[in-house]
């Protein structure tokens, strides 16, 4: 192995009652792939954030070429070569590709009219297109781009900018299984190139797909590292949570009930030519499948009222239903855990006990006044239930680990008594030993006469979670699925729109 | 209390003094329940606009709608000789009805409220204008309403202090508003819908709703300030009665920390922000300033309160990250969190 380039020693950092990093060291060589792991909450961000230099640590050293220093800029940073595509993407949806790769630095003509020189842009541009296999063009606008395109054109970023060392904040959360397939060529595209890659992941297979190496975070502190040829899900799983994690699927106590919720024949604005049927039973999780874009969240949304129905049904316990507001839905008893969480599922700057008892206040009612006493109680609880890391839940959700606000989403939905409860992505995020904590509560309620209609484009989630399956392709449903066909191949047969030999009705 | 809402104050006490030993007549009797007359008339409907701010709007019409309906309160009990009970009560009913509109023009249409609103200011003062054409309307002599002149414009002594009725009506206002904005279930609404609206409809808040609820209120409590207003002044001259005031309300609750993108606001400081506006515009009349230099005075003052204020939060920040595990203000930290993704 060459040289390490870049050197981390004993960095530190304390927020206030947190200590996100305690005495971390970590070692880059040109033209590896480490792979950052551990649990929510560990500090796996802020090592990074450090690196990129976004966070300043309060103490330790970072050494690049020899150099050493207490603390990176956002331009040393990048002057080291060390170029970070945040897990929020800073991209523009006003301009296109080129415009957004070369931002800020435009090569400019017409002396001191400086113009942006598009012909030398979109030229410059071509090459990183090709060495990165892209299927759109330098002038693609890119607002019509997908989420992994746009990864895409972050890293393109990355490389016009002669980037040693790309850093990726789990990049794979919101990509489907194809598009994660072509990131993970991509990295080894990268380093082939000598680039050196850190990415931080919640899926282990990941890891033993592409990393050279992994290092296991623990509460701010490095509690091993593992070489290619020790990489396995149960020795990573065993450093990230010190025990070992049972299989995923636990079989309900009772055989499905009723059906629950029936969607007949529902059209979306997405696809208005195509129709959906599927029915949820009692105490049933029915996965449900699909390439991101075939239409399960605007479903979920339609289902919800968020957005309305085009054409078709809902019957709730065989009753027809309207569904056309969110509280509307609500009082139905039907739930929705959404998939963007910064967007739909929390107020950022609002503490964790605010935001839990959010949609249930009116239960929190003491002649109009809200009965804090009774809120914080039940945060707490909750905060105790579903392990939320943080110093007490006073604290803005803005602040917490991706993972830790993701639990929060859950925790708004959980308190309450759901009839139907739809979770789109609900472990987007989330590391494995709390997902295990969140399938566990999934299945509780589903004992407890929920129906849940669990969205998820998490090939391991929707497989080991479901018992059944529904697949969607291009807004509608392509097949589904019985716990005996459940397969890795069967599901994406579906997902691209092709049918599988026994298909069960 | 918070913070914030403390250095207002410790900034208005600075104020205060400073003007006092320059020109002790600040502290005489008179100036001072003059003084807090003003405050109270102010303060109401700055309130009101504290209600649209939280919610991420804007109220622009605050002062045309105080010209039309004190023209149209007087018009009623003067030429009308309506019953000045039924008259209070069809213009808070106007003021609700202007608030709706606002509401409806804000939600179903989908228009930016500072367009909807800015319309409502041409729109009002150009029919308070016609209405009166153009003349002031007032009591004429000999025209006597006792009981509502003493309700709304008189003063009781309180201790030797000559208390004005404005005053009280601001305390109950402001109470009632401190318990719906920081302590009742809708309050929580209306701060969950100005931090982020779509998260807040997600959660089952009939959002809409909401929103037209908080330009209700504020159209009500602006009627109920423009009779105040209306028997305070006795006259209105419909081209120039409460122009700006639209503006004193926004600088009273930006000073007293409500952030235009919605979401943040508190009721003590709004009307701490009242309060500093009118001290101001008695330095300046006391102080010998002239008076053409008034609204620089307090441009330049509110300018240099956001400043001091943008200055201690950094500050605060900067000590909280370099101590290890202090605790800081709970608004601080997601700032840095977001600076940093
Ligand atoms: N700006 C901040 N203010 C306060 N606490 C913070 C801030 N940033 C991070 N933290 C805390 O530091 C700890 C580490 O957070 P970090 O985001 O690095 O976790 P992570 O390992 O990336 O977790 P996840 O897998 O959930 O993304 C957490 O407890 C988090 O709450
Ligand atoms: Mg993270």
């Amino acid at each position: 192995m060459p040289e390490p380039f870049l050197e981390l020693v004993d960095i530190s950092k304390s927020y206030p009652g947190v200590v996100a990093l305690d005495h971390v060291g970590l070692q880059v060589s040109p033209g590896e792939v480490i792979a950052l792991i551990g649990e929510n909450g560990a500090g796996k961000s802020t090592l990074m954030r450090v690196l990129g230099g976004v966070v300043e640590p309060s103490g330790g050293v970072i050494r690049v070429d020899g150099a050493a220093r207490s603390s990176l800029t956002v331009a040393d940073a990048i002057k080291a070569g060390i170029a970070f595509v945040h897990q929020e993407l800073n991209l523009f949806d006003n301009l296109d590709v080129a415009g957004n790769v070369f931002i800020g630095r435009e090569p400019v003509h017409g002396g001191p009219l400086r113009l942006i020189d598009r012909k030398r842009m979109y030229a410059d541009v071509a090459p990183l297109l090709e060495r990165m296999g892209c299927d759109f063009a330098a002038d693609a606008p890119l607002a019509e781009l997908s989420l992994a395109q746009r990864q895409l054109v972050e890293i393109m970023k990355a490389l016009s900018l002669d980037a040693r060392l790309v850093i990726m904040d789990e990049p794979t959360s919101s990509l489907t299984l194809a598009e994660t397939d072509r990131l993970m060529r991509t990295v080894a595209g990268l380093k082939a190139h000598g680039v050196s890659i850190i990415f931080i992941t919640h899926r282990l297979n990941e890891v033993m797909q592409c990393a050279d190496r992994a290092v296991v975070l623990r509460d701010g502190r490095v509690v091993g590292a593992l070489t290619r040829a020790e990489l396995s899900p149960a020795a990573m799983i065993r450093l990230m949570i010190g025990r070992d994690l049972k299989s995923l699927y636990v079989p309900p106590a009772a055989p499905p009930g009723d059906s629950v919720l029936e969607i007949v024949d529902a059209v979306t604005d997405t696809y208005p030519g195509r129709a959906v049927s599927l029915s949820v039973r009692r105490g049933e999780i029915l996965g449900l499948a699909g390439l991101v874009g075939s239409g399960r969240t605007e479903l979920a949304r339609a289902v919800f009222g968020i957005d309305r129905l085009r054409g078709g049904a809902i019957r709730l316990d065989g009753e027809p239903i309207r569904i056309e507001s969110p509280r509307a839905a609500i009082e139905q008893g039907i739930y929705l855990v959404p998939e963007d969480r910064k967007g739909a599922g929390l107020l950022l700057d609002v503490s964790i006990t605010e935001n839990i008892s959010l949609p249930d206040l009116a239960s929190y009612m003491r002649f109009w006044l809200v009965d804090t006493a009774r809120e914080n109680e039940n945060a707490a609880c909750q905060r105790e239930r579903l392990k939320i890391r943080a110093p007490d839940v006073k604290t803005a959700v803005g602040s917490l680990s991706g993972g830790n606000q993701q639990k929060v989403v859950l925790a708004k939905w959980l308190s309450m008594q759901p009839k139907v409860l739809i979770v789109d992505e609900p472990t987007r995020g989330v590391d494995v030993g709390a997902k295990q904590e969140i399938y566990g509560m999934l299945r509780r309620l589903t004992d407890a006469g929920v129906a849940i209609l669990m969205i998820s484009s998490d090939m391991e989630e929707v497989i080991g979670v479901s018992d059944r399956l529904a697949v969607m392709h291009e807004g509608a449903i392509s097949g589904f699925l019985d716990r005996s066909q459940f397969s890795e191949h069967n599901v994406l047969q579906l997902a691209v729109g092709h049918t599988i030999a026994a298909e069960a009705p | 209390m918070n913070k914030k809402d403390l250095s207002l104050l410790v900034l208005i006490l600075v104020v205060g003094t400073v003007v006092a030993l320059i020109n002790p007549r600040f502290l005489y009797v008179g100036n001072l329940s003059n003084t807090a007359n003003q405050i109270g008339l102010f303060g109401i409907f700055s309130i009101a606009q504290a209600f649209i701010i939280i919610i991420g709007g804007i109220e622009l019409s605050v002062g045309s709608v105080i010209a039309l309906l004190g023209v149209l309160f007087i018009d009623l009990i003067v030429n009308h000789d309506v019953n000045w009970v039924v008259a209070l009560a069809l213009i808070i009913a106007a003021g609700l009805a202007i608030g709706l509109v606002h509401g409806t023009l804000v939600t179903r249409m989908r228009i930016q409220a500072f367009v909807v609103t800015l319309c409502g200011l041409l729109i009002y003062r150009g029919a308070a204008r016609y209405y009166t054409e153009d003349a002031t309307a007032g009591f004429g002599f000999g025209a006597s309403f006792p009981t509502l002149e003493w309700l709304a414009a008189g003063r009781t002594n309180v201790l030797g202090f000559p208390l004005p009725h404005s005053v009280v009506a601001l305390a109950v206002v402001a109470v009632i508003a401190w318990v719906v904005l920081h302590r009742s279930v809708f309050g929580r609404y209306l701060f969950a819908v100005g931090k982020n609206e779509e998260a807040a409809r997600y959660s089952g808040i009939r959002t809409n709703r909401v929103i037209v609820s908080a330009y209700v209120i504020c159209g009500g409590l602006t009627a109920f300030s423009a009779i105040l207003i209306a028997m305070y002044t006795r006259s209105i001259s419909p081209a120039v009665h409460g122009s700006f005031y639209e503006l004193y309300a926004i600088a009273a609750a930006v000073l007293g920390g409500c952030s235009l993108r919605g979401g943040e606001g508190s009721i003590i400081g709004v009307v701490l922000g009242t309060v500093l506006l009118q001290v101001l515009q008695n330095l300046v009349n006391l102080l010998g300033i002239p008076s053409s230099l008034n609204f620089a005075v307090m441009g330049t003052v509110i300018l240099l309160g956001v400043l001091g204020d943008q200055y201690l939060v950094q500050r605060r920040q900067r000590v909280g990250v370099a101590k290890r595990g202090e605790q800081t203000s709970v608004a601080a930290a997601p700032l840095e969190r977001v600076k940093a993704e």
